[in-house]
């Protein structure tokens, strides 16, 4: 069966490497035994090509220099447009990086062509691909595929194993390309905390909820003991800190709150849905506006003073029916040792 | 340097979250079962984008807020009710299906003709919002679209801040990786930002400005348009709710020192 060629666009990060989702696209193109390209932006890519080359590519096109360096719409819209049109191949495969999610669907209506994002798996049907990916924010999810080509297909990170050949020296071949970007990128800014507390690639997710800030047991709050403990727990376990949406806005609303999390932290509906494999949620009620955020987490525990929370009716495994300022001291207790 | 902005908000309706949601096979591709029943809600991050708009409008003198909405127009206008007493907008409705399984290519196509149409549309003073994804196709897709068409090669998605300069520039906060912003100048419109929560609490219900704004929206839902979509480009082999149920174990009246010591096996992975 002839197998449509696919083109593997991927972009440096700022020290000039793949990333992990790079390379797991990369893994999932090769793996269905299509001719592949892979087309590379950012500002030197030889490294990040020799790293790649022995992946079986057809091609390796670059489009390079300092303008390519950083994430911009202008720029790498006019760089993946450069790297598909150089290639040709019906089907683009990207990782679903805040740089390609940006821009990609642009890029793809420029060829066309089509584009899908949020990609969770993909097979082959006949020959031809077939993606699932999420409907309403991860409720429902679908199969589909299209004959409209080139199709753009942005892979969730995740989903599939890195490549992991061995390197070598790959031969680049460099497309001219020029933009006249009317925007400066500045740099990045770190959470205004200058707590570092979002960790993607952590093993465990811990959520906090509204809980934390609530009257406790002796009719007040207890905000700082709250963070005190929560941050000794992230530090001994250097997982990834999510937060419910209820406990983001409250900051909102001038109340006491836990000065590090932010509207970044926030997991649900209208937050983030991370990919930890495990879970432990405290003091979240379990609606389903913030479960739909755990999809993707595997192992979910959590800790409530209410035995008829929303975990507990089949959206975790274990649910603790404790105080969670109890069972955090004594946990944080126990990592000490 | 004051600049008069002109600023169309491209935001559709979703199902409020707190409703179940069940897929159908309907004729002409998936659907929401039960789904004008549903009651609905400004898509969340397109009405942050929303906010922000009315934020910007009320900060530079002059400046005019559209509210360009693709959706069934009963539901719009049940929507409304609320949401026009949120911000000073303009209504540009377009008669259509809210699902999240239209292509996005086909809605911008619908929302992009609809800002072109706008009377004295300057696009030296153009900047199009709207929710850095929905709540219903979850793409992050549809807005790209918007831009290309209208020409705007300016274009920022997850934004959490927008401050204008002095000098007309536009200082943006992107969501990236790990927590971070990046953070851009753009020199000034036309401009296209896809907003995530942005920075400022949802405003509360002013009637005042609900009674202005329902002068324009009742006309405006009368003379909405049925929209053309393109073809349905996706062919869906089939859409199913996850084996989400799980079998929880409830641990009650455990002793503290045991419930913590077994979480700290899990972590440790013993
Ligand atoms: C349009 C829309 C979008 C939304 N999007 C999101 C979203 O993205 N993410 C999200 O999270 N929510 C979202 N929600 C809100 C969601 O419906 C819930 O309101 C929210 O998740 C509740 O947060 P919570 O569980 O932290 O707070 P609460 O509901 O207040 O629950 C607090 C919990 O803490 C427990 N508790 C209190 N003290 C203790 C203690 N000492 N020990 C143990 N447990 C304790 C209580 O038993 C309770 O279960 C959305 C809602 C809407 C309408």
């Amino acid at each position: 069966m002839k197998m449509e060629p696919v083109l593997v666009l991927l972009h440096t990060e700022a020290d000039g490497a793949l990333a992990k989702a790079a390379l797991e696209v990369l893994a999932a193109a090769v793996a269905g035994r299509a001719p592949v390209d892979v087309g590379l932006v950012g500002s030197v890519v030889q490294p990040a090509a020799d790293r790649v080359a022995g992946c079986g590519a057809r091609r390796f096109l670059a489009v390079e220099g300092e303008e390519f360096a950083q994430p911009r719409y202008a720029t790498d819209a006019a760089a993946a447009e450069a790297l598909a049109r150089a290639s040709g191949a019906p089907l683009i495969f990207a990782p679903a990086s805040s740089r390609w999610m940006r821009v990609l669907p642009g890029v793809a209506h420029r060829l066309g062509g089509c584009a899908d994002t949020h990609v969770t798996s993909l097979s082959r049907q006949d020959g031809k691909p077939v993606i699932t990916r999420w409907y309403y924010r991860q409720r429902m999810e679908a199969a589909l595929e299209r004959a409209a080509r080139p199709w753009v297909i942005l892979l969730e990170s995740g989903c599939y194993e890195a490549w992991s050949g061995a390197p070598g020296t790959a031969r680049l071949e460099r497309l001219p390309v020029t933009a006249a970007p009317r925007t400066r990128v500045e740099g990045v800014q770190a959470p205004q905390s200058g707590q570092q507390t979002i960790r993607p690639d952590a093993a465990l997710l811990f959520v906090a909820g509204a809980g934390w800030t609530k009257n406790q047991a002796d009719g007040k709050p207890h905000v700082a003991e709250a963070e005190k403990l929560i941050l000794e727990f992230l530090d001994r376990t250097q997982c990834s800190l999510g937060s419910s949406k209820s406990l983001v806005d409250l900051s909102g609303e001038g109340q006491a709150v836990l000065g590090f999390l932010s509207h970044l932290n926030q997991v649900g509906q209208t937050g983030s849905t991370p990919r930890h494999p495990k879970g432990l949620a405290t003091c979240c009620h379990g609606e389903e506006p913030h479960v739909v955020g755990w999809r993707f987490v595997t192992e979910r525990r959590a800790v409530n003073l209410d035995a008829n929370c929303g975990w507990a009716r089949g959206k975790a495994d274990v649910v603790y029916v404790a105080d969670a300022f109890a069972v955090m001291a004594k946990l944080n207790e126990l990592l000490r040792s | 340097m004051s600049i008069a902005y002109q600023i169309a908000v491209c935001a559709g309706i979703v199902p409020d979250p707190l409703q179940t949601l069940d897929p159908v096979a309907g004729p002409a591709g998936p659907a929401l079962k039960n789904e004008m029943m549903l009651p609905a809600v400004l898509d969340p991050w397109a009405a942050h984008a929303l906010y922000e708009a009315a934020n910007l409008a009320r900060q530079h003198a002059g400046s005019k807020v559209w509210l360009v909405s693709l959706s069934p127009k009963a539901k719009l206008q049940q929507v409304m009710m609320t949401v026009a007493q949120k911000a000073p907008f303009e209504l540009i409705a377009i008669d259509g299906p809210s699902s999240g399984f239209t292509d996005s290519a086909a809605v911008a196509a619908a929302l992009a003709a609809a800002i072109e149409g706008i009377p004295g549309l300057d696009r030296s003073r153009l900047l199009v919002f709207g929710g850095w994804e929905s709540a219903s196709r979850g793409a992050g897709a549809t807005m790209q679209v918007v831009g290309e068409l209208l020409g705007i090669t300016e274009q920022f998605q997850g934004v959490d801040e927008l401050t204008a300069g002095p000098d007309g520039s536009l200082r943006i906060l992107e969501r990236i990786e790990g927590g971070c912003h990046q953070v851009s100048v753009c020199a000034g419109p036309p401009a296209l930002l896809g907003w995530a929560t942005g920075k400022l609490p949802e405003p509360r219900n002013n009637p005042q400005v609900g009674m202005a704004n329902m002068r324009s929206i009742l006309p405006a839902l009368q003379k909405a348009r049925p929209a053309v979509l393109g073809p349905a480009g996706a062919q869906f082999h089939g859409v199913a709710l996850p084996k989400q149920q799980r079998q929880t174990r409830i641990v009650k009246d455990a002793p503290v020192e045991e419930i913590a010591r077994e979480i700290a096996a899990w972590i440790r992975g013993e």
